[in-house]
């Protein structure tokens, strides 16, 4: 970790007030009548290290929030200050360095990665663009290597994402996000496409790189049981305000909100 | 690939003999045939017709007429036109040229003005373009083509910028090659446009609508969120997925090729293969529809092999060996 920062208790991720609202357009000359609150007034450290759980319901503006903070989604308000920096004001030129310091795990397998693209090619492009020195020879190198860190085979670069199983294509999607060496990973609903006994696996192996790597996570699901075994920090989210801030375990053994409690209630128990 | 390359050509043999079979036997249920409007005339003594008759064959019944057809293409003798009076490969063989060389520059036309314009209809959608371009592009797909081509005639005669008709000037035969070549260009512009302007409405629309319906897939965002400049997602992760159904609509387009032309030949006296195969049909000249037919035919499929070929090329996903 090349940490410049003086003090690493402060938290990487600190996001303040953080709003996304999107315009709704209505009557004959679709002028803007309203707005869609998607995520509203928001605000949660990311400390270092750890990982922070964002659970909700569908279009809570979880997702919205992990968009927000690579600028995936339109900023209305608020800050974003990542290892000190402020994000919101940055130009998309200016932003390009931290794309490679927060990635992101997309929810759904089969369509994150592109069906035309080889696995070499997917996990290459981002070398390409932040490591543009390395030669061809060591790109492939690494990328060999990043498939082995996640469990699959080298020789599997040349195949593409269609040959690969859900719980496969996850984790070439976790090496491609790994391969930039980010220092932030915005888990997006990263095991909610997967069948119980592979989200098992992603989510171990999330952790074993995440002991290895000392990488901090954003991990966002709708599926309580998950975030409780992987955060050390759970959020709350509901219609685009965040509810409840606490523990893992503080929110499992005393939660605040009503909407928290409804939440533990839809858990299947078995 | 060789495997699959024969057993599509090896499809052919069926679909030429069923259709061309159905072609005959509708030739010879509609009323009358090539000599009809022989027997109209008084002045033909009928004893000639009755010659004519045997000569041409037309007193065998239809199969036994089919079956020496047949006999004879088998031996690559496509027969000889009643009505024009020369073998048909000759005749087939003057028009195709003219009519590939117009479906050629037209669907390039088409296609090179369709994607950039559906491209940039879809990236800026709901602006100012996007909204002309869709409204133009009703307009072009409302208009007729025989009125785009009387337009096209009524242009080219009040400006005289343009050849009003044909597809060589008079004095062709006497340029040098190049003149040819020149000579030939300017006689497609006009053609090409009122040809095109249909299908660049089309496809405008299908390119769009596949454009936006790829550019929400989640590998658009993965892409972004690694930081590829938007310029290169637009091109390498978008439109190369997004242009899948625009390559099997070519296969179609290919086959259309030959009849499609028809009516844009008739006003623009474009001496074409739609031309020559409405005045064969009309005339029940018999092994010139005959072959024509075939033609289409070999187009269709060949037409659908190339796109599927392209396909395989362009989208790892589709691999033609493992189909059946």
């Amino acid at each position: 970790m090349t940490d410049t920062a003086p003090v690493s208790s402060a938290p990487l991720l600190e996001v303040e007030n953080l709003r996304v609202h999107y315009p709704l357009r209505g009557g004959l000359l679709r002028r803007v009548v309203d707005h869609v609150r998607a995520v509203d007034d928001v605000s949660f450290p990311g400390a270092r290290g750890r990982t922070t759980g964002l659970v909700g319901e569908s279009g809570s503006g979880k997702t919205t929030i992990g968009r927000a903070l690579i600028k995936l989604a339109p900023i209305t308000g608020g800050s974003i200050r990542f290892n000190g920096t402020e994000l919101t004001t940055l130009s998309n030129r200016e932003f390009l360095p931290f794309r490679k310091r927060v990635q992101m795990i997309f929810q759904d397998p089969f369509n994150s990665l592109n069906p035309r693209m080889t696995v070499e090619a997917i996990i290459r492009e981002p070398l390409d663009i932040h490591f543009p020195k390395q030669g061809v020879a060591e790109k492939r190198e690494r990328v060999a290597g990043l498939l082995r860190r996640v469990g699959l085979e080298p020789d599997h670069m040349h195949r593409y994402p269609h040959q690969f199983s859900g719980g496969q294509r996850q984790r070439i999607g976790i090496a491609r996000a790994l391969a930039v060496e980010p220092e932030f990973i915005i888990c997006d609903e990263a095991v909610s496409a997967l069948d119980v006994s592979v989200q098992a696996q992603v989510v171990n192996l999330l952790q074993d790189l995440q002991a290895e790597l000392g990488l901090t996570y954003l991990f966002i699901a709708h599926d309580l049981a998950v975030v409780e075994h992987i955060s050390d920090h759970v959020l709350v989210m509901h219609r685009g305000k965040l509810v409840e801030s606490a523990s893992a375990e503080e929110i499992y053994r005393e939660p605040k909100a009503d909407y928290t409690r409804k939440l533990l209630d839809a858990v299947p128990r078995l | 690939m060789l495997a699959f390359l024969l057993r599509r050509l090896l499809t052919l043999v069926p679909l030429l003999l069923g259709v061309t079979l159905l072609a005959f036997l509708l030739m010879w249920l509609a009323p009358g045939d090539f000599l009809t409007p022989m027997k109209m005339q008084r002045d033909i003594p009928a004893d000639l017709i009755q010659q004519l008759e045997a000569d041409f064959g037309l007193n065998r019944p239809w199969y036994v007429q089919y079956g020496y057809w047949l006999g004879n293409v088998l031996q690559l003798n496509l027969g000889y036109s009643w009505s024009f009076k020369v073998p048909v490969s000759d005749l087939i063989g003057s028009r195709l040229f003219s009519t590939f060389l117009l479906s050629l520059t037209s669907t390039l036309f088409a296609w090179v003005v369709a994607i950039p314009l559906g491209v940039l209809a879809a990236i800026y959608k709901d602006s100012i373009f996007d909204r002309v371009s869709s409204f133009l592009a009703y307009a072009a797909l409302s208009i007729p083509e025989f009125f785009l081509a009387l337009l096209a005639v009524w242009f080219a005669a009040v400006t005289g910028w343009f050849p009003v008709g044909g597809a060589t000037s008079i004095e062709y035969d006497y340029l040098s090659a190049g003149g040819q070549f020149v000579d030939r260009l300017y006689h497609l512009i006009l053609p090409t446009l009122v040809l095109g302007i249909g299908g660049v409405a089309g496809l405008m629309r299908v390119m769009r609508a596949n454009f936006l319906d790829t550019i929400r897939a989640e590998y658009v965002q993965t892409a972004r969120a690694k930081g590829v400049p938007e310029g290169v997602v637009m091109f390498k992760h978008v439109l190369r997925n997004a242009l899948n159904p625009l390559i099997s609509a070519f296969g179609f387009s290919f086959s259309g090729l030959l009849s499609g032309a028809l009516i844009v030949e008739i006003v623009m006296n474009y001496p074409g293969l739609g031309n020559l195969i409405y005045q064969a049909l009309l005339r029940e000249d018999q092994f010139v529809v005959l072959a024509s037919i075939m033609l289409s035919c070999v187009m269709l499929v060949l037409g659908n092999l190339v796109a599927d070929l392209c396909l395989a090329w362009s989208d790892p996903r589709i691999r033609l060996e493992n189909q059946e």
